[in-house]
């Protein structure tokens, strides 16, 4: 009575047809990440060190460490989260909290998401005109780290309204019987409710701002420099153009060098992200609901 | 504001509430249609009716708070204890503080239980103006009030969400009190409770009776019958009768108000 039928046998097969075509899938995309990070180490691991990452380049950027440009993404990634993450909660607080639903809203909604689809050579150009021009600040780490924070307004405006939206009614209504307003209501039940949402975001912006080289180019990181930053109104060098820099504009360049750079890289960014989560999960382990 | 003729004093008790021609919009969809109501003050009154016949959209607008669900309008007048709720000086924060909810799941917020009583509280004394002898009085006066002190009292740090239904939604009707309300609207207080939850919420809301002018919401005949003094029987977004508790469940004027309550839709 219960025995299958030739469509249950036919159903069956196209359920292992499919298991094995989504298994599949997830293994494709797994492998890159394994190669890239495993020739990352393999081939730059040999050549990190102390020494590596805090000395400066020496003859011709072929020998020598990459601290300048160590530092440099550092303070980018840096600058451009202390312009970027109050402005963007900012704007996520209004358009989530407090913005009417209106013709007005939905454009300004629609412009965030379309900016976040802009390419970052475009967002170079303004940072250029803007910044570095209009501005007058000149290529430095700070027109430099606000292009950066201009890039990231979308996708961190984007997470924290997703965020701040995900706090249950609920939560503000109990608020409000108790004659909280608005601003109360967001301060105390709403913001800390969505600060692990707000990191995620937080951390995308991280990889994005130490990743990009485009918009560094042409408003803050130069080529080489032989003394370090003193103040954010002078360039820098960074990881991602160096790492440029080293692969195909200076000859004699060891093998090992831009591994050990590209390396180095990912590590920075894993680092600020390792930062974001320990914070986050912190904040969960506190929260406890 | 104090209404001339309580000098005279020959007034019959003033209402909690009272609506005059009320409409109410949600969008281009009417939910409230010339509701005409006048909710005694001092009883407990239960508003009947089936899904969606809009009683729970008149308790909502007695708070404004379904003003916070977007495209909304109100036309007619509500007076909350003789004050138009719907005046140029009215702050919402003032009002809803005068007119306190309680919501049909309970809805503590994720913080301690003594961070929950005292939301209120903290909300009306700036910090450098709070006196901490008042401070645990009025904590452990709330949460007695609302039978619930001997419980958690030694355990007030705990996240309120933690605690059983039942006693969350005693917490979430103890946290109202520290702002005095005067008047609980309660949107199926015990819906989301088991049977003896149910009872001891019940109960609690019996006890509340006097202190309070108590409209209360509900799906359940048998509470409304048990808990209120007065009904008010809802249908399409009209009031259909209003009388004692006793009256309507006895002998009901209106023939709509019989076919629900014996149960012939709803």
């Amino acid at each position: 009575m219960f025995s299958p039928t030739a469509l249950n046998l036919r159903n069956r097969r196209r359920e292992r047809w499919f298991r094995s075509l989504f298994l599949l899938t997830t293994v494709i995309l797994v492998f890159p990440v394994v190669a890239i990070l495993g020739t990352l180490i393999a081939k730059g691991g040999p050549i990190l060190s102390l020494e590596f990452l805090f000395t400066e380049p020496r003859e011709g950027m072929t020998a020598g460490g990459i601290f300048p440009a160590l530092l440099g993404t550092v303070l980018l990634v840096t600058v451009s989260l202390l312009a970027a993450v109050p402005l963007g909660v900012a704007a996520a607080i209004y358009l989530s909290e407090y913005a009417a639903e209106s013709r007005f809203t939905r454009v300004i909604n629609l412009a965030i998401v379309n900016l976040a689809g802009v390419p970052s050579i475009i967002h170079a150009l303004f940072g250029l005109g803007a910044f570095v021009l209009f501005l007058d600040l000149g290529t430095s780490i700070l027109a430099a780290g606000l292009t950066l924070a201009i890039m990231n307004l979308p996708i961190l405006i984007v997470a924290t309204v997703e965020s701040l939206q995900a706090v249950p009614k609920a939560f503000r209504e109990a608020c409000w019987t108790m004659g909280a307003t608005r601003w109360q209501t967001i301060r105390m039940v709403v913001l800390p409710n969505s600060l692990t949402g707000i990191l995620t975001g937080i951390i995308l912006a991280v990889s994005r701002a130490a990743g990009e080289t485009a918009p560094i180019m042409f408003t803050g990181a130069a080529f080489f420099i032989p003394v370090l930053p003193e103040s954010v109104f002078d360039q820098t060098m960074a990881l991602s153009l160096h790492l440029f820099v080293v692969t195909t504009q200076v000859p004699g360049v060891p093998e090992a060098l831009p591994y050990g750079v590209a390396l180095t890289l990912v590590g920075v960014v894993l680092a600020f992200n390792a930062l974001a989560i320990g914070f986050r999960t912190h904040l969960r382990r506190r929260k406890k609901w | 504001m104090t209404p001339p003729s309580e000098a005279t004093e020959q007034t019959p008790p003033a209402a909690a509430i009272r609506t005059r021609k009320l409409n109410f919009w949600y969008g281009s969809f009417q939910a409230l249609f010339e509701v005409d109501l006048e909710i005694t003050a001092g009883i407990i009154t239960s508003l009947i009716g089936p899904s969606g016949c809009g009683k729970s959209t008149l308790l909502r607008s007695v708070n404004r708070i379904n003003e916070r669900s977007g495209d909304v309008r109100t036309t007619g007048t509500i007076e909350v204890l003789g004050h138009d709720i719907h005046g140029e000086r009215v702050e919402l924060a003032r009002l809803r503080q005068k007119v306190g909810m309680v919501f049909q799941r309970p809805n503590p917020l994720p913080i301690s239980i003594r961070d929950n009583v005292m939301f209120g509280y903290r909300l009306q004394n700036p910090a450098n103006s709070r006196n901490k002898s008042e401070q645990e009085e009025i904590l452990e006066g709330s949460l007695r009030k609302v039978l619930l002190w001997d419980g958690v009292k030694d355990c007030l740090g705990r996240k309120a969400t933690s605690l059983s239904l039942e006693e969350q939604q005693k917490l979430c009707i103890a946290r109202l009190l520290p702002v005095k309300p005067a008047i609980l609207l309660m949107d199926e207080p015990c819906s989301a409770l088991d049977p003896q939850g149910t009872e001891a919420v019940e109960e609690l809301i019996w006890e509340l009776r006097g202190d309070f002018n108590i409209l209360l919401v509900t799906h359940n005949m048998a509470q409304a019958r048990r808990a209120s003094e007065e009904c008010v029987f809802m249908l399409m977004g009209r009031v259909i009768e209003h009388a004692p508790t006793v009256e309507m469940f006895v002998t009901p004027r209106n023939p709509q108000t019989s076919d629900y309550i014996e149960g012939r839709y709803g």
